[in-house]
């Protein structure tokens, strides 16, 4: 195996030289990747902290540790954390930066200079988008939506720009994938062999240069309208208050599949591995993602399905929607699928896409009340919709970030993390975070709104579950920064493949050499060809690689 | 950088590199198709983000067109030809500078670079014209249009649309100045040949949707009816 | 029958129009569909899990190398296909329904302003906050906002609708609750600091009981408890609070029969007469470091009302 070769080559961290300034100006996409997550993880917990505070305040009824003002804002800004700087962002640039030429066999991405500027792009995005608050705050909700974002007080041209900004870091992180995939695949590695990681960031490459563009246009017009008042989203002065939401939507409705197409190709990645057999359907999971990606642009108008849109425009929506849930149904059946008759090991990255395979079948199955027009009359802007979309952005998409995350941190740190730590983590934000939004559910059919600072006694109960939960959450989110700080000083030396995965990253070493790999990756094995015995080539150098009984 | 620096561990066949090939490319082909690829991507979403405006446009002409009709003839249609004329003429300038490229014709480069930036800056100063004309009369966006007579209802709409589309058009060829200076620099330095002539495809390739956007541009603003 | 109904389709609040039943019956279909396939994929990963796990100690096996199988991938595509599409024409059908009001539908008008809801009968009786409707008669709410966008939302009676600025929407339901109950009404879409406390209450009563309260207003008995319920109810509190802190407007604590500086540098003192002309034309006295942002409650603060309301405010001490 590659591993015997461990400590004779230096790892990307000596070979890029040391000191700040190797990280500042590196155009290595390992140490990009790396900066990225450092960002990414910073933006979670100050997004977790906000989603505390806010739990906090419903904890019981009446005014509990902010005023209403401080809520809107501390929510708004949870919101634009979260989805513009935390999961947009998570896994493409953080971890895809990192695996994606990896599992490709390349030296790096198509073009190494894009991927640190839109590194950079993003950091001043996000200052510009966090400084909105010590200048005053906002409170429009992230969705901005007009004319209460027109008339509102508060910094709202600055989170707005900042958001306009961390959009063409996210153009540009997708174009350099969509080029990378395109042409600098390793000989060998076709379209059909691609790992499906690659397949899912493709798709969410395409819509993140198609769809974000568009979203660069409205918040541009939103900044010239509150400053010119030019009235194009103003009813008041002849303007259309709706056309800004279908503006918006038609961006952030893709951008829902920017969010969880990742989540889904690291679980196509981690369930194989960790089943030790070939994955179930390659086609349909690799094609779904795409189809997904194609139909998402297709379905925005089911966020407005009560604004004011034609009846038969919301009909449209609706079947369009239950036409993009069709491939995220295959997927999870593909999924499970895979592990019949295989051996699974329950080691804590196989533990996060079992969660995975749980909460996101929630998320899923509750999509489907919200999509069917007349239950979405009553279900719409309750704690149903926030139930929902946290079942599937954070059930799924965090969920399945923090399983890669595991997954590859022996690659990227070269470290192994304490296990049962890592297996009590997982548990205590599996439970908590069914505790805190499954309770959601609940208080959304009751009839509960969204975005209330206060409400009706008869929810007290529901609330302060809900906020228990939120704890537990929490602390296992503290448990596992500590193990995995922890592992950075103390963890043991990681192998080259700790977990027997056949695709490319596990050829090379842990952490990987400057150029990834030390000679030509061997990609004559696919990337799921477990229990298939493959005649080596070469005497020697691929004994491990049958049947995934390696490591 | 870092990588730049380090050439040794490399398995390439080629020994020498030239000045503009990238080591993590196997070969100057595939690094041009890369390229072409990124840009043709690029411009995809530039297309995207003008197309954002068409939509505001087309939505707000359905609802007002006495404003926009109205509203175009503050414009003067003589300028709005001759910006035209010269974009035109300056794609065909860019596009033969592309061709000296690939012929290692150094001199044609420079050429053609130059007068294409010469076409860019009338554009911007004739630009610059209609914009202070319009700045004096007030026919200004919003809240800030004050022209003092023949008012129509939504006519300042009209002037939003028309400043925030010819004003994002105008920093694309802004930019556009920019770039086509860099390579007329690089080339006076004789670094394109028929070997290597990508950043002037790539240029070229901006420089043509910087134009194209504004055939689309100038039918819609000069020409209601 | 009313267990049944909680069993069938669970968590909803009790269902008080026509329109309820059949929502709530492709709510309970939806559920229960789901909790099936929930169990139909849950179920078999569980028990591969299970049977599959690398137990310690144990030797890894070659497995077997199954890629597909197109049989199962075209039954698990089609049937949720099937399945979805009978859910999307229910949804459709029954969101039609919900679109067009019968004709003989009797319109209220419904304003939505920062912060709270005006309710204009045809015969012109005006109503803040509370709405009375007689039993069983189909109502159709025309709707419209006066700043932002507002979301008119009666749980019970599972309709809801925004109130975009500068156009009218419409909702319309028939009760189906018996006179002498209450229906709550919230506001769903984000409005700022007052959002969740744009409340109000959909009464059903008997015709008899309506005509009544046109004729008479309410009847109130003039004490700081009354006073207290009508500053409650008209949302005054969404603005000022009774307890000092600031918000959108002052706070009332202690401001009765004291001097008050105003915005136009001047001052008044805080009396019966102050207070009504606030009540009916806010912006003609505007206190001092507040936006004039209220809007006036011509017609809709009864005389009864506000005398309560002086009540409460001398209480507030």
């Amino acid at each position: 195996m590659a591993d015997n070769n461990q400590g004779q080559h230096k790892s990307f961290y000596e070979e890029g030289g040391k000191g700040i300034m190797s990280w500042v100006y590196t155009l290595d996409h390992k140490r990009i990747g790396l900066m990225y997550l450092v960002s990414v993880l910073l933006m979670f917990a100050v997004g977790g902290i906000l989603a505390l505070l806010i739990r906090l305040e419903l904890f019981r009824q009446g005014p509990t540790i902010l005023t209403a003002h401080q809520y809107n804002q501390v929510f708004t800004l949870h919101g634009a954390i979260m989805v513009f700087m935390f999961i947009i962002p998570a896994i493409p640039a953080s971890l895809g930066n990192f695996v994606l030429p990896l599992l490709l066999g390349t030296k790096d991405v198509a073009f190494p200079r894009i991927n640190i500027f839109s590194y950079y792009i993003y950091v001043i995005g996000a200052i510009i988008a966090i400084a909105s608050i010590i200048f005053g705050g906002v409170d429009t909700g992230w969705t901005f939506y007009t004319p209460y974002s027109t008339g509102s007080g508060g910094k709202v041209i600055w989170m707005v720009f900042g958001v306009f900004v961390l959009g063409f870091s996210s153009i540009l992180t997708g174009l350099n994938f969509i080029a990378t995939i395109h042409k600098l695949r390793a000989p060998g590695i076709t379209w059909s062999r691609m790992p499906l990681f690659c397949w899912g960031i493709y798709a969410t490459s395409l819509i993140q240069v198609l769809a974000t563009p568009v979203l660069a246009i409205t918040l541009l017009m939103l900044i010239i309208e509150r400053a010119w008042g030019i009235g194009i989203f103003d009813p008041a002065k002849g303007g259309d208050a709706v056309l800004f939401q279908h503006f918006f939507w038609f961006y952030s409705h893709p951008a829902v599949y920017i969010m969880i197409l990742p989540g889904m190709a690291i679980i196509s990645e981690i369930i194989p591995t960790f089943s030790k057999k070939a994955i179930f359907g390659y086609k349909a999971i690799g094609m779904s993602s795409v189809a997904i990606a194609i139909i998402g642009f297709l379905v925005w108008g089911h966020h407005m399905f009560v604004s004011g849109q034609s009846q038969f425009a919301s009909m449209v929506f609706s079947f369009l929607t239950y036409l993009v849930a069709i491939p995220s149904g295959i997927k999870v059946f593909n999924w499970t699928a895979t592990m019949y008759k295989g051996t699974i090991s329950l080691d804590t990255p196989m533990l996060y896409a079992l969660s995975f395979l749980f909460l996101f079948t929630i998320g899923g199955l509750t999509g489907i009340p919200l999509a069917a027009l007349s239950v979405d009359v009553h279900l719409t802007d309750t704690y149903f919709v926030v139930a929902h979309f946290h079942y599937v952005m954070m059930g799924g998409t965090v969920i399945a970030f923090y399983g890669g995350l595991h997954y590859w941190w022996p690659k990227m740190t070269g470290r192994m993390y304490n296990e049962t730590l890592a297996r009590l983590a997982c548990a205590l934000v599996f439970i908590g975070f069914n505790v805190t939004f499954l309770t959601q559910f609940i208080l959304g059919s009751k009839g509960m709104p969204r975005r209330y600072y206060d409400y009706l006694p008869q929810y007290q109960t529901l609330h302060q579950v809900s906020t228990v939960g939120s704890w537990i959450l929490g602390l296992g989110f503290l448990i596992m920064v500590s193990y995995l700080l922890a592992s950075l000083k103390n963890g043991a030396l990681a192998p080259a493949n700790p977990w027997g995965g056949l695709t490319l990253e596990w050829q090379t070493s842990s952490p990987p050499p400057l150029h990834n790999f030390e000679k030509q990756p061997n990609t004559k094995i696919g990337p799921y060809d477990y229990g298939v015995p493959v005649p080596p080539k070469k005497p020697g150098t691929l004994e491990g690689a049958v049947h995934g009984t390696s490591s | 950088m870092a990588q730049a620096v380090d050439e040794l561990k490399h398995d390439h066949k080629h020994d020498e590199h030239p000045w503009f090939f990238h080591h993590h490319f196997t070969d100057v082909q595939q690094q041009f198709d890369t390229a072409k690829l990124g840009m043709w991507t690029f411009l995809a979403t530039e297309i995207l983000m003008f197309g954002g405006l068409f939509v505001a446009y087309a939505l707000m002409f359905s609802m007002y067109p006495e404003a926009f009709k109205a509203g175009h003839e503050h414009l003067n249609v003589n300028l709005g030809v001759v910006n035209t004329a010269v974009l035109i003429f300056s794609s065909l300038t860019m596009a033969l500078a592309v061709r000296s490229a690939q012929t290692s014709n150094k001199r044609g480069i420079i050429i053609n670079l130059l007068i294409t930036i010469a076409c860019a800056c009338v554009f911007l100063v004739v630009k610059y014209f209609e914009y202070s004309h319009k700045y004096h009369e007030g026919l200004l966006p919003g809240i800030f249009y004050s022209f003092p007579t023949d008012y129509v209802p939504h006519i300042e709409m009209y002037f939003a649309l028309y400043f925030m589309m010819t004003g994002l058009h105008g920093i694309h060829v802004t930019v556009g100045i920019g770039l086509l200076t860099w390579i007329l620099l690089n080339a006076m330095k004789g670094k394109y040949t028929s070997a290597y002539y990508t950043q002037v495809e790539m240029v070229g390739l901006y420089w043509h949707l910087v134009d194209l956007i504004w055939i689309y541009l100038f039918p819609l603003l000069y020409l209601v009816s | 029958m009313n267990i049944l109904l909680q069993w069938w389709s669970p968590f909803l609040p009790p269902a008080a129009s026509t329109a309820s039943s059949s929502v709530d019956n492709l709510y309970g279909f939806i559920f229960w569909l789901t909790m099936i396939l929930f169990v139909l994929v849950m179920g078999p990963a569980a028990w591969f899990i299970y049977k599959y796990r690398l137990k310690p100690g144990e030797e890894a096996k070659p497995t077997p190398r199954i890629t597909h199988h197109l049989g199962l991938e075209l039954t698990w595509s089609i049937i949720p296909s099937i399945l979805c599409l009978v859910i999307a024409v229910w949804g459709f059908w029954d969101f039609m329904v919900l679109g067009v009001a019968p004709a003989d539908a009797e319109d209220i008008y419904v304003t939505g302003y920062k912060w709270g809801w005006r309710f204009e009968h045809k015969d012109g009786f005006r109503e803040l906050n509370t709405l009375h409707i007689p039993e069983g008669k189909t109502i159709k709410l025309v709707m419209t906002s006066e700043d932002v966008i507002h979301s008119f939302f009666i749980p019970d009676f599972r309709v809801k609708h925004d109130l975009p600025p500068g156009r009218y929407t419409s909702i319309w339901f028939t009760p189906t609750s018996k006179a002498g109950s209450e229906h709550q009404v919230l506001c769903t879409e984000y409005c700022g600091d007052g959002h969740s406390g744009m409340l109000a209450k959909v009464f059903v009563w008997t015709p008899e009981q309506i005509r009544k309260l046109k004729e008479d207003g309410p009847p109130i008995p003039k004490t700081a408890d009354e006073g207290k319920k009508v500053y409650l109810q008209k949302n005054c509190n969404t603005c000022h609070s009774v307890d000092g802190s600031k918000l959108t407007g002052p706070s009332f604590k202690g401001l009765w029969g004291t001097q008050q500086p105003l915005t136009d540098g001047t001052s008044a003192l805080i009396d019966e007469n102050f207070v009504r002309e606030s009540i009916l034309n806010p912006q003609a006295k505007v206190a001092k470091d507040f936006a004039p942002l209220m809007p006036s409650y011509q017609g809709l603060v009864a005389k009864s009302e506000m005398e309560a309301l002086f009540e409460y405010l001398k209480s507030i001490k």
